[in-house]
């Protein structure tokens, strides 16, 4: 594209689509206050009314604090508030604040000054660390400092914004967050975070666009640039030119369209013309999530992540707290089903600084660490069951690699069982268990993994990365992750075969499953259920109510007797061009 | 457990006394026990402070006791300086025997 130096040269930066929809504005680039802390030298006459400006600002700020705390209550959950907690524990730390004030008679220098040498002490010790958790304490600490210093320098806190923008930020801390209850935001766009994150989450809840993993955005933007986000192919574009500009509009209007059309697929059963069911359900990890997805047209939780506690604090949630989530998941999704993963993380998760693995992909994780943890993994099995009493909670176990798992994982949910029964418990007794086929080996035993459970879940991310051997995170090998390689295409084909040989539904949980040029394949392949992100749900139920089942059987045989990925997916967007020429596709 | 034994005067050390604590509980003192741990000491008036690795922290000190970064199984000196530091002692070393009353 020719430019002249003079003109704003369009810049589009690629990243994560966190949640849909289309914003243009004007571009206001949020940065964290960082204040300018000066040291100066006091009279000894003015020590009382220094002293009393730092009470004054620390008053300030836990009413702010206060504030922040309750709206994150009410947004992220309990969990997440509990950060905001300990930030109101720091402000109320009459050593800290005593010796800070002592400092100020004896040291003779201003309060701002003090404050923040006395509370870098701690930050240091804290960075010395090396535990991860220490540094995220580190950063709270440092957030409270610079709190109590604006406040002490008496400047307000940035909350309103003149008219409405698209926030652009390096990323978006959990105290941050009360931009969003404060402003009218119509987009948001972030160097860090990725779909799972809170930004993410809270994005989709509250129906902002959003991109995020962009990496540079905040070094190419300015306040007041122009701006436009997709959050539907995750790009912004920085200074759009009048072609983006008409482009995305014209996207944006057909996006509306087809959405208006959408939401009146919400309440319909995801049934192909000629009546095959699939089950359409979505793939969450936070409670708050379930009635978005509800709204999208889930007909129940196909994947609920629960390693999200465990990840969130240090140490094993208790067996009550990990069932006062379950229950709310189960009641919210309630009469439909919801799929609980027991934890999928690796151990470097779980002991954080002193445990560290060559190839974690390869290591102790999923159903490996649970078994190897039997208190850990009883903890959740009994937490689970007792969320089950209104019979639509499901189990199941990642990572299981052989059918001898799958034995020793049903004898500790017996024994869970066996704990509740004594303790006088109610659980549904007969609570339906499941298997992730995600492991090659696995893939191969699916008959006889069949035969000890009631569903089987096809996770396709490490499905494929594992039968390509290719880290998709490893971007010299990332183009050879291929989810339409005809050896994947063949292994999932056999997965569904060898669960209805054993009279059993089988799924797919992974981001294969919301690829919509691969669903009109997975159906044809015989699929019986589909578990996506909730953002992609209306397209891929538009998708099941088009296409015949005989026809998607048709084009599925065809497609396995292809030889490359290359043949597969030239086939595919043909058939899609054909049959769905309202599917807005990316290019 | 003769924990109020065990929080002996140290005769070295003329008035004051020292216990030697344990983390049990698997989280180490994150967050929760070390809000609990603050809370407890507080209702004493005697002078409370931890010393691990060499580094001494204010144990009524929330900020201090955070920056500790004291896992599962690491020792720590607990010393208490004032008139009702037995009693202050025996509650403290009570709380690390339970494991703050986590798993």
């Amino acid at each position: 594209m020719e430019q002249t130096s003079s003109s704003l040269q369009e810049l589009i930066l690629k990243g994560i689509p966190a949640a849909p929809g289309i914003a243009m504005g004007t571009a206001y680039l949020y940065s964290k206050h960082v204040p300018h802390i000066e040291m100066k030298t006091i009279a000894e006459s003015d020590v009382e009314a220094e002293q009393q400006r730092v009470r004054t600002a620390n008053a300030r700020s836990e009413k702010e604090l206060q504030k922040i705390l309750a709206f994150a209550e009410q947004k992220l959950g309990s969990q997440s508030a509990k950060i905001f907690e300990a930030q109101i524990m720091i402000l109320n730390d009459t050593i800290l604040m005593g010796s800070i004030e002592k400092r100020i008679a004896k040291e003779l220098k201003n309060a701002e000054y003090i404050v923040g040498d006395e509370i870098n002490k701690y930050k240091r010790m804290m960075l010395a660390s090396p535990d991860e958790y220490m540094h995220e304490r580190a950063r709270d600490v440092e957030d409270v400092m610079h709190r109590i210093v604006r406040n002490i320098q008496d400047q307000k806190l940035f909350s309103r914004l003149e008219g409405a923008s698209i926030i652009v930020s390096e990323s978006l801390l959990a105290t941050d967050t009360v931009i969003f209850s404060r402003n009218q935001i119509l987009g948001y766009a972030a160097d860090l975070g990725g779909v799972t994150s809170h930004a993410a989450i809270l994005s989709r809840s509250l129906r902002i666009p959003a991109v995020l993993g962009l990496r540079n955005v905040t070094k190419n933007v300015r306040t007041g640039d122009s701006v436009a986000i997709d959050g539907y192919a995750g790009t912004i574009a920085i200074n759009p030119n009048a072609q983006t500009i008409e482009q995305l509009e014209k996207k944006a209007e057909r996006l509306k369209a087809f959405e208006e059309q959408l939401t009146a697929f919400a309440p319909l059963v995801a049934d192909t013309p000629d009546h095959k069911h699939i089950e359409l359900s979505a793939n969450i990890e936070v409670p708050e999530e379930v009635d978005y997805a509800r709204a999208q047209g889930a007909a129940g939780i196909g994947l609920y992540r629960t390693e999200g506690t465990l990840l969130a604090r240090q140490g094993d949630p208790s067996e009550e707290e990990q069932y006062e989530e379950y229950k709310k998941v189960a009641e919210a999704t309630f009469p439909h089903p919801v799929i609980f993963r027991t934890f999928d993380i690796g151990g470097d998760k779980l002991a954080p600084g002193e445990y560290h693995e060559e190839n974690p992909f390869l290591g102790w994780r999923g159903i490996r660490v649970s078994l190897d943890r039997p208190e850990m993994f009883l903890t959740q099995l009994r937490a689970l069951l007792r969320a089950s009493t209104k019979k639509n909670v499901r189990i199941m176990f990642p990572m299981i690699a052989k059918v001898s798992e799958v034995r020793r994982a049903k004898e500790f949910l017996k024994l869970a069982k066996n704990e509740l029964k004594a303790r006088g418990l109610h659980f549904d007794a007969r609570i339906k268990i499941g298997v992730m086929i995600e492991v090659p080996s696995a893939a191969i035993m699916a008959e006889e993994i069949a035969a000890e459970v009631d569903f089987l879940s096809i996770g396709s991310n490490d499905l494929i990365q594992y039968l390509l051997a290719v880290d998709r995170d490893n971007a010299a090998v990332a183009p050879l992750y291929q989810q339409f390689n005809p050896a994947v295409l063949r292994t999932i084909k056999a997965v569904i075969d060898a669960g209805h040989r054993k009279n059993i539904w089988v799924g797919m949980c992974g981001e294969m499953g919301g690829d919509p040029i691969a669903t009109i394949l997975l159906v044809g392949m015989g699929i019986d259920e589909l578990s996506v992100v909730p953002t992609v749900l209306p397209e891929i139920k538009k998708i099941i109510r088009t296409i015949k089942y005989k026809d998607a059987v048709r084009i599925a045989d065809k497609v396995l007797t292809l030889h490359t990925e290359d043949e597969i997916r030239e086939y595919l967007a043909s058939v899609i061009k054909k049959q769905l020429p309202d599917i807005p596709l990316e290019d | 457990m003769g924990l109020r034994n065990a929080c002996a005067t140290n005769v070295l050390k003329r008035v004051m006394i020292q216990q030697e604590v344990t983390i049990k509980n698997r989280a180490g003192l994150h967050t929760r026990p070390a809000a609990t741990l603050v809370k407890t000491a507080a209702r004493f008036q005697a002078e409370f402070f931890i010393e691990k690795d060499g580094m001494e922290i204010n144990g009524k000190s929330i900020i201090g006791v955070m920056t500790l970064a004291a896992e599962q199984g690491s020792t720590m000196n607990l010393r208490f300086d004032g008139i009702d530091e037995e009693a202050a002692c025996a509650a403290v070393a009570d709380l690390f025997e339970r494991g703050f009353d986590e798993q």
